[in-house]
């Protein structure tokens, strides 16, 4: 179902959200009319004429049959909304069967995605249209949140623990994921995308091992498939490439540059120091920045990492 | 005529604001001079917390981060909403206005303890000078210290937590001192149906405070092991539950909400009668809905949390007992729009902004069955909807009920007038920026904008534009009235003993009223919302 508030409504269940935000704003706007209405009026139709004429007010202080209803129909109407509210809540919690599993762990600040076959991504998780999807959803460092706008769901990432969130994407397309319980510095850079595809697609790409047309052709530039593992490992979210401050140092010009490290060393930014930067980012700490950042060393393959180090030389 | 059964004071027939020196102010044990000392604390802390949202919305005129660092946008907010809502909302009426009210509203000399009222204030101060301390690294965990990240930030979480624990003693040693008060200092004939509505606030107010601080109280303490002895009470590694902070926060948290706003509710139900020339309609009914407002405020903290893998049937209970807290709010809301039916309405600078209160804190209340009901706040939690809802409530309600309750009663406290013009001019601009800061931000966070986001997507642009417009006329229009306010201290002119013509008891005494407030205490025969009657 589809409303003027549904933006991007991308799933049956976000039609039945909307529906639930569209009759409590029928019942709000309607009350909002009566109330503010009557206010306004009141005071304008009562508002003192003649100056000084101000004790003929009548004595009204209380009537009992009004004073009942006045209880009497909120407590009805809110009744009413509670209990739409509910049953569409409970609609979302009840496990689908036949549902992909994804695990999604959040990390200062990136989505760790892990599928049950053993493949991995960050920050992109993939999902056939038009079949339930089970998030299997944890933190590793602080709480997180898992919020998919165009499917009105999220639910909170806790670590030492898994909570589940179910969705059944109808349309293919890429979702916006955002993490909504704050969780530092780099919170509103915590971004991730909901990739949705034709069922025949995903069939295709899970065939291929979860790669890309062209990404197993091996003829591409180490260079260029660092550039391509930069983007998709969250680098970007704390690093810049284009000069500018971000939670971490800039990609720019830093590779042969002499880095200040905590503690007063330093040390040229050669191929050791970048490669031992992503797999123990906390032996040599930037100074000025944070020791903040996740190490990649269990998700990111040595080929990748080698591949992000011919990468960043291009950066000059 | 001389004080009643004890010798002349000193400062008996002087105004409150005659002596001079320091010493008179930090040693004084009159509850007016307190009130005075809070009002004045607290109004610097709300200028000051409203300095930081004005950097908070310069920030984020743009997607990404422009002026500051994402740190320091979030140092910005945690300081915006720390000291509004700890060092602002729940000092401000209850200690500043509740403590120079109080007395003069029931017919007493001062408060129960005045010794005790002191301590709160110097408490209070402590603490307030216990967080500048923790300046030095500065926090940017948010105002709700969600662990585990306050447990591991860098910030001195620990000295801030210690600083709220001491504001936090300084609310149960006032709220403990109102209750002992209202129930012992009611002048003769003061009969618990005749106290003014303000009065009801209070003692609901009260009896928040002093049940429901000590939880927060002993949650910071919790927190501060947990940062200096590693105890692991919130730490899932050592078999603790993160979680569990929420619970304990929320539980004070979300009755505290009341603490703000009752207080203001009950201003609001002062200034109606008296410009309006009526009785308050459902006198009863508005006090005992402040008590039962009190009551279902401590079931249902568990609304904050629903996104937080509570159980669903936990869910479910909250949000049953969440839709029941606003009840009692909509029969309050009744109540004063029924009180303007077939009134003598004027429309000076306190009945604007109780006008103002009750038209947006229905904007507030009827987007909270959008955050109760659990499917919609499963889309909405954590986005700008919560954002604009509560600044609806808290700064459409609270704020609101504080301004009409300073204009109303900034006569008697200072035997001065403000200039009416000025005020109303101030007001109109508070009123549309208001409306265009916070409205635009249901719209925001309906289309999925995350709370507390430095830099955010660029399809957020025009909304966040918009907002950060308005809070500049908003800011305007505080000025405003802060110069106005200032300029009434200064050279406004002096005000008579009741220039508003109210029927409540402190309205007898003189303006300012003198160090003892009453002559003689006065004997009570009716209750204080007699309009309309020919005597009136």
């Amino acid at each position: 179902m589809d409303n003027v508030l549904a933006f991007g409504a991308a799933s049956s269940q976000a039609g039945r959200v909307d529906a639930l935000f569209v009759m409590i704003a029928g019942i709000g706007g309607f009350f909002f009319f009566l109330t503010q209405g009557m206010l306004i009026y009141f005071a304008v139709k009562y508002r003192r004429r003649v100056p000084g004429r101000d004790n003929e007010t009548p004595t009204i202080t209380d009537h009992p049959l009004l004073e009942f209803l006045w209880i009497l129909i909120p407590s009805l109407v809110v009744v009413a909304i509670f209990y739409y509210g509910w049953q569409v809540y409970t609609d979302q919690r009840i496990p689908y069967a036949g549902e992909t599993e994804v695990h999604v762990t959040g990390k200062q600040w990136m989505f760790e995605v892990k599928y049950p076959d053993g493949r991995t991504a960050i920050n992109e998780i993939r999902v056939p249209a038009g079949k339930p999807v089970k998030f299997l959803l944890s933190a590793s460092d602080v709480l997180h949140g898992f919020y998919l706008p165009d499917f009105r769901v999220k639910m909170d990432m806790i670590p030492g623990r898994v909570t589940t969130l179910w969705v059944q994407p109808e349309r293919p397309g890429s979702y916006q994921i955002f993490c909504t319980v704050y969780c530092g510095t780099g919170h509103s850079n915590m971004l991730a995308q909901l990739i949705v595809m034709p069922q025949a697609e995903y069939a295709e790409w899970l065939e291929r091992g979860g790669r890309e047309g062209g990404e197993a052709g091996g003829k591409e530039p180490l260079h260029a498939r660092g550039e391509r593992v930069v983007k998709g490992a969250g680098c970007l979210s704390c690093h810049a490439v284009d000069g500018k401050g971000k939670i971490g140092p800039n990609f720019r010009g830093l590779f042969g540059s002499t880095v200040p490290l905590e503690g007063g060393t330093s040390v040229t930014a050669d191929e050791e120091f970048l490669r031992e930067s992503i797999t123990d980012p906390g032996a040599k700490v930037v100074k000025g920045y944070p020791n903040v950042m996740p190490t990649y060393k269990a998700s990111m393959p040595p080929d990748d990492v080698r591949a992000v180090v011919e990468y960043l030389k291009t950066l000059k | 005529m001389t004080g009643v059964g004890r010798p002349e004071a000193e400062g008996n027939g002087r105004g409150y604001l005659a002596d001079r020196g320091w010493r008179s102010w930090a040693f004084t044990l009159d509850h007016k001079r307190i009130g005075a000392m809070y009002l004045w604390t607290t109004t610097v802390f709300f200028l000051i917390g409203g300095v930081f949202a004005l950097l908070l919305r310069l920030e984020l005129l743009s997607p990404q981060a422009r002026y500051f660092s994402n740190h320091a946008y979030n140092v910005f907010f945690t300081l915006h909403g720390a000291m509004m809502i700890f060092l602002f909302v729940i000092p401000a009426i209850p200690s500043g206005l509740g403590n120079f009210l109080i007395p003069l509203h029931i017919g007493a000399r001062d408060v129960a303890f005045p010794r005790l009222n002191l301590a709160s204030y110097w408490v209070f101060a402590a603490g307030f000078l216990v967080i500048i301390g923790s300046l030095v690294a500065p926090m940017d965990t948010g105002w709700t210290f969600y662990t585990p990240y306050s447990a591991k930030s860098a910030a001195a979480v620990t000295t801030l937590s210690l600083g709220i624990f001491l504001i936090g003693m300084s609310s149960i040693l006032t709220g403990l001192n109102f209750i002992v008060t209202i129930h012992k200092l009611r002048a003769p004939g003061m009969t618990w149906h005749r106290l003014p509505l303000f009065i009801w606030g209070m003692y609901a107010t009260s009896i928040i405070q002093v049940v429901a601080t000590p939880v927060v109280g002993v949650t910071f303490l919790l927190l501060a092991a947990e940062r200096i002895f590693g105890v692991g009470f919130f730490d899932p590694t050592k078999g603790g539950d993160p979680v569990l902070f929420q619970h304990f926060f929320w539980f004070y948290s979300h009755p505290v909400v009341y603490v703000m706003i009752l207080p203001a509710m009950g201003i609001v139900s002062e200034v109606i009668p008296v410009f309006s020339r009526k009785p308050i309609f459902g006198y009863k009914a508005i006090a005992y809905s402040s008590m039962a407002i009190a009551f279902i405020g401590f079931l249902v903290w568990g609304h904050h949390m629903f996104t937080s893998g509570m159980s669903p049937l936990a869910n479910k209970i909250f949000s049953f007992l969440t839709f029941f807290v606003a009840v009692p709010t909509a029969v309050k809301v009744f109540n004063w729009i029924a009180t303007l039916y077939r009134g003598s309405i004027t429309f000076e600078s306190p009945m604007l902004y109780a006008l103002t209160f009750i038209f947006l804190f229905i904007v507030g209340g009827l987007t909270g069955p959008f955050l109760g009901a659990m499917a919609t706040n499963v889309q909405l939690h954590d986005t700008y909807f919560v954002v604009a809802h509560f600044h609806y409530t808290m700064m459409g309600g609270t704020v609101m009920g504080f301004f009409a309750g300073l204009h109303y009663w900034f006569p008697k406290m200072t035997g001065k007038m403000v200039n009416e013009k000025v005020a109303r001019a101030a007001w109109a601009l508070i009123f549309v920026g208001f409306n265009v800061t916070f409205f635009t931000m249901f719209i925001a966070g309906t289309r999925g904008m995350p709370r507390r986001y430095a830099e955010y997507l660029p399809k957020f642009q025009v909304e966040n534009t918009i907002s950060s417009i308005g809070s500049a006329v908003l800011a305007a229009g505080i000025l405003v009235m802060c110069w106005n306010f200032l300029q009434g201290l200064r050279k406004g002119a002096a005000a008579p003993a009741n220039p508003w013509r109210a029927l409540s008891l402190e309205w007898k005494a003189a303006s300012p009223p003198e160090t003892e407030n009453f002559h003689e205490i006065p004997v009570v025969t009716e209750w204080p919302y007699g309009y309309g009657t020919p005597k009136a």
